[in-house]
């Protein structure tokens, strides 16, 4: 037994087939203790943490962060006895820095993909049609490329399906060419088969449906010319190369459509998850969006004030803060603002969990402020520096960003005006924040340069009335012209 | 128990304990002890029945012991998952003083019907942790006798167990095996998603209608994987048992004395030939649903630490050492015994053989049958047809 242990990512939760790697927590040469938490990983159902499986010293890490790992696959090498001196010849043994290949042998365990055709879909235990692997519980697996064994005597193209599919890759792989993309093929058919009701049973709709075969095209084989599951397999297997597109070769001046030219980005983790809310709240409750420009010049010097104090003076102060306190003092005075529909009743909640929507690294996430009305000033600047190092950090927990009562998006540091902006499930009320740009406005009879942005409200036409969303607006309005006398005003 | 523990007479340094009268009508607990470790001497509950524990040191010490291995084993379970050993597990983290407090309440006689979190029953029963073990790894059924342990197997089904319960505690009945001091009393486990399930309130008809000796312990651990207690009831569901014609009651499911007292008592009843009963055992699953399952999708953080505070093991340390039962060196005996049976069961888990994927015929007929025959020689020949296979 070798002393350099190699740990394979286990499948961490029945039937899944890969894991984004989140953080490693450890690093190479790093003293580990058996249990000890070594790398927090993804999958379809949860952010797990692995524990070490044996103690020793880390040797190697085969995958950066951010790397989508198969299930099976080496994700690190420990050295299972480091005193026992230096080690000998090792494919293992790379330079730091670089990511090191896992030896031969840990290559040859991992399964490799068996040739088009080798999959027999719907089989128990194997993958379901399309590529789909069922699961009893839990919150659904990622769609992936079933793979199993190779059967014995198979075509020769099989066998020259290499390792290359396997584990090392630095970067995440982003085109995934699977069967169901192959799969859409117009087979013209030759029959001139009337138009008229298809016949298929359904399980060999399903089927259609899933590799994406249109059943019009087809000629049936079964009884009364149904189409039978062999039709839809056929048709699924036919060979694309058929189709015109793909003749200019590269360098010719004809452009080419195809999908050489295309790149199909596999939709997961956060995009995902943003995708699913924004579509279920634009099309489920029904926005207005309100506008409103205001002379922020006053505010802006009050931030600067507010800067210059020494007990402010290491505290990260933006006009965000301001747009924040202005939204927290207006819920006050209009509590309906910050509430849910929640079907046959509307939930008014006393808390604001004020939303800050935050562009990070891995897409938009939108962490709360837990009770954030009762905060000062202070507390709450802090808060809000704490929330956007977290999002950069990429450390947010989902509680952060679960119980949001009411959100703030600042497309202003994007540069732009404003926006209409989509509400977040559950939230009734979302302002955008635009640019502060310093504009010619009417002050005191004369046109100045003043400092002005605009402010976008968009709020939940079920609950919110146009006279409440504009006095909600408003009042937001009135406090970032004039913030003093709004403070002396309300509190 | 350990040598070298304390000597067992310890009464007169004990504080004035407190008695306490529960409130009827309110779904309050029977508590025997504090989530800061105090002792309430007794309790009397909503029909006038005292609950109290009367233990001696040593027992006191032993309760402290089994829920420390408990906890250590089922997170050494989690962590073999977590690194691939296991296919999936079910931790009881959190629920341990609601398993070994009733655990503890079984009578040899007695029979348990467990779902797949009872990992602290089945130790109080006295079967090896290692069994589940060989379940959730998948190279057997889990292999203990169920007649030998009066322990059935785990249950996957939700509630279908308190069904099989029901029929077992009915048999023990017609078989004239309660009425006296020593009967025999069934209990069933289940969660409170369980009580969702058609199964579980068809259990509650047929054991009430026919006064099973059986006592159905619900964990409720307020949640049904993702989907919370009030989605499931709108009465807290002990009271449920009102409807169904048996006594009710909810008791601290942290509270190890507490959930033996309550529970002891129930079993009591049963074997005396006076039916059945529901105990809800209040307590919360600090952990995830199974290794599957991401519990900050659905719950909040202040939630988990709010029940922190309400550890079943930390108030039993707290009272130990208040009361000068167990010290320093007790602690860290008990925790050096933990860590050297979790190495134990790790070692014995990975070294536990595959089975021949054929032996899955094996166990089917004593004398096999023609059928099977010819699909264990289908399933050989499809074996066969892989590259690299061994067979």
């Amino acid at each position: 037994m070798s002393r350099i242990k190699e740990f394979n990512l286990p499948d961490l939760g029945e039937g899944l087939t890969e894991g984004e790697i989140l953080a490693w927590l450890v690093k190479v040469g790093d003293t580990i203790e058996l249990n000890q938490p070594i790398v927090e990983v993804e999958t379809a159902k949860a952010a797990v943490e692995i524990p070490a499986k044996w103690a020793g010293q880390v040797h190697a890490i085969f995958h950066p962060e951010g790397t989508t790992v198969e299930v099976g696959t080496p994700i690190i090498a420990i050295d299972t006895d480091p005193g026992a001196g230096p080690i000998e010849s090792s494919t293992t043994g790379a330079p730091a820095g670089d990511l090191p290949t896992p030896s031969a042998a840990s290559l040859a365990a991992v399964e490799v993909a068996p040739a088009e055709g080798a999959v027999e879909p719907g089989l128990i235990g194997g993958p379901a049609p399309g590529g789909r692997t069922a699961v009893l519980v839990g919150y659904g697996p990622r769609t992936t490329a079933a793979k199993r064994r190779p059967r014995k005597g198979a075509a020769p193209a099989q066998a020259t399906v290499a390792p290359a599919a396997a584990p090392v890759q630095a970067a995440p792989t982003p085109v995934q060419a699977g069967p169901a993309v192959v799969a859409a093929v117009p087979t013209v058919n030759g029959n001139g088969r009337a138009a008229g009701p298809v016949l298929a049973k359904p399980p060999v709709r399903k089927l259609a449906k899933d590799l994406g075969v249109d059943l019009g095209t087809l000629t049936g084989s079964g009884p009364l010319g149904s189409i039978t599951r062999e039709d839809v397999q056929r048709a699924a297997a036919a060979p694309v190369a058929a189709e015109p597109l793909t003749v200019t070769a590269p360098g010719t001046s004809a452009a080419s459509f195809g999908a050489d030219r295309e790149q199909r980005i596999p939709v997961k983790g956060v995009r995902k998850l943003t995708a699913e809310n924004m579509s279920r709240s634009a099309f489920t409750a029904p926005h207005v969006t309100e506008f409103l420009t205001v002379d922020v010049t006053r505010a802006m010097k009050a931030l600067d004030r507010l800067r210059d104090r020494r007990e402010w003076r290491d505290v990260r102060v933006s006009p965000l803060l301001l747009v924040a306190k202005a939204v927290l003092l207006a819920v006050k005075r209009h509590p309906m603002v910050n509430s849910t529909w929640a079907g046959d009743e509307i939930v008014v909640k006393e808390y604001v969990n004020l939303g800050i929507a935050a562009a990070t690294e891995r897409g938009l996430i939108v962490p709360n402020i837990k009770d954030a009305g009762r905060l000062t000033l202070r507390e709450l600047a802090d808060a809000m520096t704490g929330l956007v190092q977290m999002a950069k950090s990429g450390k947010t927990s989902p509680a952060d960003m679960s119980g949001g009562t009411l959100t703030i998006t600042n497309v202003g540091v994007f540069g732009v005006d404003t926006g209409t902006p989509i509400l977040p499930p559950g939230e009734s009320a979302i302002l955008a924040f635009g640019a502060v740009r310093e504009m010619p406005w009417v002050h005191k009879g004369k046109v100045k340069p003043r400092l002005v942005t605009t402010l976008g409200l968009s709020f939940d036409h079920r609950i919110i009335d146009g006279e409440l969303g504009s006095k909600f607006l408003r009042d937001i309005g009135d406090f970032l012209a004039d913030p003093e006398a709004a403070l002396l005003a309300w509190t | 128990m350990a040598k070298g523990d304390p000597g067992a007479s310890t009464r007169g340094r004990r504080a004035a304990p407190r008695s306490r009268k529960a409130a009827t009508g309110d779904p309050e607990l029977v508590q025997l002890l504090t989530p800061t470790g105090e002792r309430i001497e007794s309790v009397t509950g909503p029909d006038g029945t005292e609950y109290r524990v009367d233990f001696t040191d040593e027992e006191y010490r032993g309760l402290y012991r089994d829920l420390v291995l408990v906890r250590k084993l089922d997170a050494e379970a989690t962590a073999l998952q977590r690194q691939g050993e296991l296919g999936i597990w079910a931790s009881l983290l959190g629920q341990e003083a609601a398993q070994v407090g009733s655990g503890r309440a079984l009578r040899t006689q007695d029979m348990a019907f467990p779902t797949y979190r009872e990992h602290g029953v089945l130790y109080c029963r006295g079967i090896d942790p290692i069994m589940p073990l060989g379940l959730f790894r998948g190279v057997d059924q889990g292999g203990w006798d169920p007649n030998e342990f009066k322990f059935n197997m785990y249950t996957i089904v939700i509630g279908a167990q308190t069904l099989h319960a029901t029929g077992y505690a009915m048999g023990v009945a017609m078989d004239g095996k309660t009425g006296t001091d020593d009967g025999e009393a069934v209990i069933a486990y289940f969660g409170d998603g369980a009580t969702s399930q058609g199964d579980v309130n068809e259990a509650f008809v047929w054991a009430g209608v026919f006064n099973s000796p059986l006592v159905f312990f619900c964990q409720n651990n307020q949640y049904a994987i993702s989907e919370p207690l009030e989605r499931q009831t709108r009465i807290p569901l002990y009271r449920r048992a009102a409807g169904f014609g048996f006594p009710g009651i909810r008791v601290d499911g942290n509270d190890v004395l507490a959930t033996y007292a309550v529970t002891r008592h129930a079993l009591d009843n049963a074997r005396h030939g006076q039916g059945p009963s529901l105990i809800e055992a209040y307590t919360y699953r600090m952990g995830a649903h199974t290794t599957s399952d991401d519990p900050t999708r659905y719950r909040i953080a202040s939630e988990v630490e709010a029940w922190q505070a309400k550890d079943p093991i930390a108030r039993m340390k707290a009272f130990l050492e208040r009361e000068q039962i167990a010290a320093a060196d007790f602690f860290t005996e008990v925790d050096e015994q933990a860590r050297r049976e979790a190495v134990d069961l790790r070692e014995r888990v990975l070294a536990m053989p595959n089975p021949e994927p054929a032996t899955m015929f094996d166990h089917v007929y004593p004398n096999g049958s023609p059928l099977l025959d010819e699909q264990r020689a289908q399933f050989s020949r499809y074996l066969e047809s892989f590259e690299g296979s061994a067979h």
